[in-house]
């Protein structure tokens, strides 16, 4: 059993009077630990298949199995507490609270979770000083660089230790030194055992994932494999 | 989320607009203080009423001649439609009961008062020597009406401060002779400056013994009889006793009334009170106007933070930590206004009795309950619209709006 199985999902979408087909029957299976990286032009479907997969959408038709339970059946709230537990995401702007600090945009899912506060304070700031982020702990978003917003984004989207992380972009926004220290992260994460699913147009970084999906006009046109590195 | 976790974010977000929400606690707080202000405002001029009456004595019984109903017409009012008077021996047995203390007939006309030459027109109250007490009168300078029998027509009087000086001026007018009428009378004394009592100016009023008003008005008839009980507890066993004597002294006919302070001052605490309430209802208007604004910033606040909302789904927040997310901001908006409303009006009511020292204009407690109250749950029921639609957000395009 995959982690991800995914069967003959469709998903349209109604624009005006016309029916858009943002996903085409697509099929697809990821192990847990997989790092992946979602290829394709603009409007190919990466990232309605992106929030798919983050249960933030539900597709028309198809089947959706997380870790072997049909979770397109589930309700939203049931939903939620998926995403709550097994799934971390990270944005392309990064979706930082503007008025919280770093530590308490870190906090926020483990404070939705309803984790006691002296825990939270323990798991934060832990988490903070494995990021490099303990100085800036109480500074406000906007008094932080780029790399390190994405930074705080990425352990707050870890510190629920989820089973997948998915990433839309997340060095878009981004010069290429930071970008490469926010995916060097990242690959240590997925390194660490989580699975990493990264929706991306950058080829460099696409070139570094083991495995590459690429997408076109809704469905999967390759989903190139590279053979594990010689230890 | 726990609740203390959703008071603190709530709070965090109502915090981080403060324009925003100084303007919605603004609002808020009007709506409140205008109705703790107006509550306060009604509600003093109805206690500045019922001190007045009060400075009258509490213990009163006021006897009127003739039968009043306060339903209106009834058959007995078409029987005996003549009434007897009530005259001084009424008074003087009334005075015989064991319950009363002090009597007071009253007749009360016009007449014109001179003195070497100067004229002008009087109100004449011809009474005892216990009016000054049950009125709480005091004298200026002489003496009040002698004690003595209710038919005995003594030739003084004693005068108000203010006819004091239009007549004789600087002079001294104890022991002068003043024309009254078509009689003559020696000043005997001047009244105080008016305390407070309701109706006559003690300043302008010319007081002679009830009999001498009576052969001056040509009449027998008394206008009242001013009775004070022993003590609070008696009123109502004197009024009985009252009745009964009068009754017995018209061989068993009910046609006089007996009112008591209490009665008279009932009603006007009644309308009063019904003043207060209405003039609360209306500044309550502003109160409902303040919940259309909650609802107003709320919205405002979902749409502004639509992209915050979306992450907080992605980050596994439900549909219904939202919703008490949101609702709880919006309560604390309105608990913030209300607080400051309550100060506010407070403030203002004490601005009003420093101008106007005579109005004891203090917020009646229930009003300020009602207010603050008014405010929490106009806030909270205007709060959950804006609450649900945030909770109703796709999350997809939440996020993409940032």
């Amino acid at each position: 059993m995959a982690q991800i199985e995914l069967d003959a999902i469709n998903r349209l979408f109604q624009l005006g009077d016309s029916q858009v087909h943002a996903l085409r029957d697509v099929s697809l299976r990821i192990e847990a630990g997989e790092y992946v990286a979602v290829m394709g032009p603009s409007g190919s479907g990466k990232s309605t298949l992106l929030n798919l997969l983050g249960l933030l959408d539900r597709p028309n038709a198809g089947h959706y199995r997380l870790e072997g339970r049909d979770v397109t059946t589930l309700s939203a709230d049931e939903q939620a507490a998926v995403r709550s537990a097994r799934i971390g995401f990270v944005f392309q702007s990064f979706h930082l609270v503007p008025r919280l600090t770093a530590a308490e945009n870190v906090a926020l899912p483990l404070m939705l979770a309803g984790i006691p506060p002296h825990e939270r304070t323990q798991r934060v700031t832990a988490a903070l000083k494995d990021f490099g982020l303990e100085p800036r702990a109480h500074h406000r978003p906007e008094e932080l660089s780029g790399g390190q917003r994405q930074r705080v984004a990425i352990a707050r989207a870890t510190i629920m230790r989820p089973a997948m992380l998915l990433a839309d972009e997340p060095t878009g926004n981004l010069d290429r030194a930071t970008g490469q220290d926010v995916t060097a992260l990242l690959e240590a994460l997925n390194a660490a055992g989580m699975t990493l699913i990264v929706v991306t147009h950058d080829p460099t970084m696409g070139e570094r994932a083991r495995r590459r999906v690429l997408m076109e006009d809704g469905a999967i046109r390759e989903d190139l494999r590279r053979a594990p590195e010689p230890a | 989320m726990s609740p203390a976790d959703t008071l603190r974010f709530a709070s965090r977000a109502a915090l981080g607009y403060p324009l925003r929400s100084a303007l919605m606690v603004l609002a808020m707080s009007i709506g409140v203080a205008a109705v703790v202000m107006l509550t306060a405002l009604g509600d003093g001029a109805r206690r500045y009423v019922v001190e007045e009456f009060s400075a009258l004595g509490a213990n009163l019984l006021i006897v009127l001649p003739g039968r009043t109903e306060t339903g209106g017409v009834n058959p007995g009012s078409f029987v005996s439609s003549t009434p007897r008077d009530l005259t001084n021996d009424d008074a003087a047995a009334l005075q015989r009961l064991a319950l009363v203390q002090r009597v007071a007939p009253l007749t009360v006309g016009n007449s014109e008062i001179s003195v070497s030459g100067r004229l002008r027109e009087v109100l004449v109250v011809g009474t005892s020597a216990d009016y000054l007490d049950i009125r709480g009168f005091k004298v200026a300078s002489g003496q009040f009406l002698p004690r003595e029998d209710f038919g005995r027509a003594s030739a003084v009087a004693v005068i108000g401060e203010t006819i004091r000086a239009e007549l004789f001026g600087s002079q001294n007018a104890i022991g002068r002779m003043i024309r009254l009428g078509d009689r003559r009378l020696r000043v005997i004394g001047i009244m105080g400056p008016a305390g407070r009592g309701l109706g006559m100016n003690s300043d302008e009023l010319v007081l002679v013994p009830v009999a001498t008003a009576q052969a001056m008005f040509n009449t027998n008839a008394l206008f009242r009889i001013m009775v004070e009980t022993r003590g609070r507890e008696a009123l109502a066993p004197a009024q009985r006793q009252v009745e009964a004597l009068l009754q017995a002294r018209r061989e068993g006919e009910f046609d006089f009334t007996v009112i008591t302070q209490d009665a008279v001052l009932g009603t006007f605490d009644r309308i009063l009170g019904a003043l207060t309430l209405g003039v609360a209802g209306i500044a309550a208007i502003s109160l409902a106007v303040a919940g259309i604004l909650v609802m107003n910033v709320m919205l405002v606040a979902v749409t502004q933070r639509t992209g915050e909302i979306g992450l907080l789904k992605a980050l596994g927040a439900s549909a219904r930590a939202i919703r008490l997310g949101f609702l709880t901001e919006a309560g604390l908006l309105s608990l913030a206004g209300a607080a400051a409303g309550f100060v506010l009006g407070h403030a203002g009511a004490w601005a009003i009795r420093l101008a106007f020292p005579a109005l004891p204009a203090w917020p009646p407690d229930w009003a300020v309950a009602a207010a603050v109250g008014t405010a929490l749950v106009t806030g909270l029921l205007f709060g959950v619209m804006p609450a649900r639609r945030a909770a109703a957000l796709d999350p997809v395009q939440a996020l993409m709006k940032h």
